[in-house]
């Protein structure tokens, strides 16, 4: 009997990969163990073994591939006896979906994210891809700048390699940061281009390390830490608000601590609950921190460049989701963005929807589809939470009447709440129905791919929400 | 005391004693000053007095040179007054007045001074200690050739994060002196009765970290220990641990009854080993000064204190607009 070899996920958010290179040809026998191919994903490079016995029949996809989708079918082993040719595998490709969710808002978390790809066999779900509306207003950005595009993870790293450059005293640690490039690859390149005094790796010591950079900040450097993922960042919590964020206030403003905590927030896929946290409210809580979560590249670099800059401790919440993500970022010198002011995605007169990172997402697909249906929103990315421009959202509010938030994170204490409660508080009379706060559910994140999907906010929760505020 | 007391014959000098004498006894009077006022409810909060530790600070601070660092916990005045900040600025912010080191924003457990490398007083048990290798660290990039001084108590020597600093600190060779005050008492819980291990500095040993137990009531010896442990740390071959042998006379905070320990045991270290009594003792035994010089110092620092004590009273509450500043950058 055939058996197909079938394009393998090798990390918990890969949906894709480059088949870089076969070792195995047509025709050789191979057994389990042996390397068939390497297989590049968006972090690394990885070897993938045969399971099963076998001769490889046929080569199905070239090497040298790109965007090759995770179950594809990549080649057939055959036993003896058996040719390839007997084997037809096109009808197979959609096997590629089996073991995700096929309810009716399939694709919102995954698929979706993945418009930048040109040939996806996933023709059978939604079309979910990301409206890409002009940005309304980015006074950043000079008229006539000229635009590439970049992931978001390429966006960060050129933002710490930028401000490296220009300070020597700013320097990157972290877990893995240095010789593997980045757990994430975020900072993929740094050691070879700064060398291992500035690009250093760590020890898990996520408490210790913590500790050490806000002492170096108070010591004169700049550092950036990178936390492999917030979660971990739990660790070490009492050293960003006890020390990093109070100490200023607390030393009558003799001292500054300008350090910079950047890291993979929120969901990824399927890690449960112990990595899968949103953090944006628990540190926009706390005076004396700054709180960036952006959802662009743009916004990514223009953020972290200002972050490293300034003099206050940072809490720079990024999504290993959107790492992969492809926006047009301004070819400028030095493109940095405020913190304090969010960013009109898309002018609307229906209702305002309020978002920031991963959020963003759904907002944006859910305006798309209820201009489908004549109601037009007018989307704001939040970009910072602390400090927090809740005076674009007043003036938004003013003119469409109505306002849904979306966040990632739980529901009690959320964003979203403090959005709610200032409207409440200043744009009272304007408000013509009840502010909505779409979030992740009120559970610890579960296993179960079904359950995940619905653990988080949904692009149909934020239309049904705007439905309800505009009463459609 | 396991740990060698100097021989009664010093060879230190006569100004090398009687500084000692005079900055020790400067940290007793406005310790001392510094009770009274809270007993009269001038000082609030938390207020941990530094009375018996004198001479593990000032004999450290004699080893130190211009541009080394300091950090320690939130019994911190004596730390504080050693490396020269003002007396009238750390009494100031005991009571909460604009004219204290942090504006009366930080009070007793939070001050700091940049001018005199001061890096706090920090209220969170062993946080100071990730905090001074990461001053070390700074030193080291920067290429500066200073020393950081982290100070900590025994209570906090079982804190993870101590051993999270130790092992960066021996792994990228931090010039950071780790000084264990061993006071015997955690608060409430003596040494014994939190740790089987036998002496805490051995402890580096696990993450190669030299170190040595120092008769903390002796400022000579600190003094000398101080200066091996900064020559190694110089010299770049990274940290090294001071185990400081000391004891504090007062309760933990003002609010401790101290019902853990008898009243005789404080009483026998206070006139067997009172660090002061010790350098006075080898200041007459020298013939460096006689008792009416000594009785001057004495009047000289009282008057230090008390001035530092009235500037503290008069010197206004900080101003309500101080709320809202220095949150950010």
């Amino acid at each position: 009997m055939a058996i197909e070899i079938l394009m393998p996920a090798l990390s918990p958010t890969m949906e894709e990969g480059t088949l870089a290179k076969w070792l195995v040809k047509e025709g050789d026998e191979v057994k389990s163990g042996d390397i068939l191919a390497e297989i590049e994903t968006d972090k690394a490079t990885m070897e993938f073994e045969a399971v099963d016995e076998g001769t490889v029949g046929k080569i199905l996809i070239d090497e040298g591939t790109e965007g090759v989708k995770v179950n594809t079918p990549i080649a057939v082993l055959v036993e003896e006896g058996e040719s390839a040719d007997d084997i037809d595998t096109s009808s197979k490709t959609s096997d590629a979906d089996k073991g995700s969710d096929t309810s009716s808002d399939n694709g919102s978390t995954e698929s979706s994210l993945d418009d930048t790809d040109t040939d996806k066999p996933m023709s059978s779900q939604p079309a979910a891809s990301m409206p890409e509306p002009e940005p309304v207003e980015d006074p950043e950005i000079p008229e006539g700048t000229e635009m590439k595009t970049q992931t978001v993870r390429e966006a960060l790293r050129d933002a710490m390699a930028e401000e490296m450059r220009g300070d020597d005293t700013v320097f990157l640690m972290g877990e893995e940061v240095a010789e593997y490039q980045g757990a994430y690859k975020v900072s993929q390149g740094l050691l070879d281009e700064f060398g291992s005094k500035r690009v250093i790796d760590t020890p898990i010591t996520e408490h210790g390390f913590t500790g050490l950079a806000t002492g170096a900040a108070m010591g004169g450097l700049r550092p950036i830490v990178e936390f492999m993922t917030w979660n971990f960042a739990m660790q070490a919590i009492d050293q960003i608000i006890n020390t990093a964020a109070k100490t200023r206030y607390m030393s009558g403003g003799q001292m500054n601590v300008p350090v910079v905590f950047r890291g993979a927030n929120g969901a990824a896929a399927r890690v449960a609950a112990q990595h899968s946290q949103d953090y944006a409210a628990w540190y926009a809580q706390v005076p004396g921190l700054h709180v960036a979560m952006p959802y662009s590249a743009a916004d990514a670099k223009g953020l972290l460049k200002t972050a490293i800059r300034g003099d206050t401790p940072v809490v720079f919440l990024e999504n290993e989701l959107l790492y992969g993500q492809s926006f047009d970022v301004p070819v400028m010198d030095d493109y940095t963005v405020p913190f304090g002011k969010a960013r009109i995605w898309q002018k609307g007169d229906d209702v305002t929807i309020v978002s920031f990172g991963i959020g963003m997402k759904y907002a944006l697909e859910a305006a798309e589809k209820l201009a489908a249906d004549g109601i037009q929103a007018e989307v704001i990315d939040l970009r910072t939470l602390r400090p927090m421009d809740t005076k674009t959202v007043i003036e938004s509010v003013k003119k469409t009447n109505r306002c849904v938030t979306v966040e990632e994170g739980w529901p009690v204490a959320s964003i979203g709440a403090t959005i709610s409660s200032v409207l409440m508080q200043e744009a009272f009379d304007y408000l013509d129905a009840p502010v909505i706060t779409c979030t992740g559910k009120d559970v610890p994140m579960p296993y179960a791919a079904n359950l995940e999907k619905h653990a988080l906010v949904t692009t149909d929760e934020v239309i049904e929400a705007v439905k309800a505020v505009t009463y459609k | 005391m396991a740990a060698a007391k100097s021989p009664k014959k010093s060879n230190t000098s006569k100004e090398d004693l009687l500084s000692f004498y005079k900055e020790m006894l400067l940290i007793r009077r406005f310790e001392e000053k510094a009770g009274q006022l809270y007993g009269m409810g001038l000082i609030g909060g938390f207020c941990h007095l530094y009375i018996g530790q004198e001479a593990v600070v000032v004999g450290l601070e004699a080893a130190a040179s211009e541009g080394d660092k300091r950090v320690t916990s939130y019994r911190d005045h004596g730390h504080m007054l050693a490396c020269g900040m003002d007396p009238k600025g750390v009494m100031a912010e005991l009571t909460g007045r604009e004219g204290g080191y942090s504006k009366g924003k930080g009070g007793s457990m939070h001050m700091f001074s940049t001018e005199k490398h001061f890096y706090g007083g920090h209220g969170i048990v062993g946080a100071q200690v990730p905090i001074g290798a990461g001053l070390a660290f700074a030193d080291k990039y920067l290429e500066t050739g200073g020393v950081t001084f982290t100070y900590f108590g025994d209570g906090a020597a079982n804190q993870g994060q101590v051993y999270e600093a130790y092992n960066m600190a021996e792994l990228w060779e931090l010039p950071v002196i780790f000084v264990i005050e061993n006071n015997q008492y955690a608060m409430g819980t003596s040494v014994q009765r939190s740790t089987k291990s036998p002496s805490l500095w051995e402890r580096g040993a696990a993450y190669g970290i030299k170190g040595e137990e120092v008769d903390g009531m002796d400022v000579l010896a600190v003094k000398a220990a101080g200066e091996k442990a900064v020559k190694y740390c110089r010299d770049g071959k990274g940290p090294y641990i001071l185990e400081m042998k000391t004891y504090r006379y007062r309760g933990h905070s003002m609010s401790d009854p101290a019902k853990y320990r008898t009243r005789e045991e404080v009483q026998k270290m206070r006139e067997e080993r009172d660090a002061i009594e010790h350098v006075r003792d080898l200041i007459l035994q020298g013939k460096h000064a006689g008792e009416d010089e000594l009785k001057a110092i004495d009047k000289e620092t009282k008057n230090i204190v008390n001035e530092a004590a009235d500037f503290a009273r008069e010197s206004p509450e900080p101003s309500l607009d101080e709320l809202w500043t220095d949150i950010y950058a």
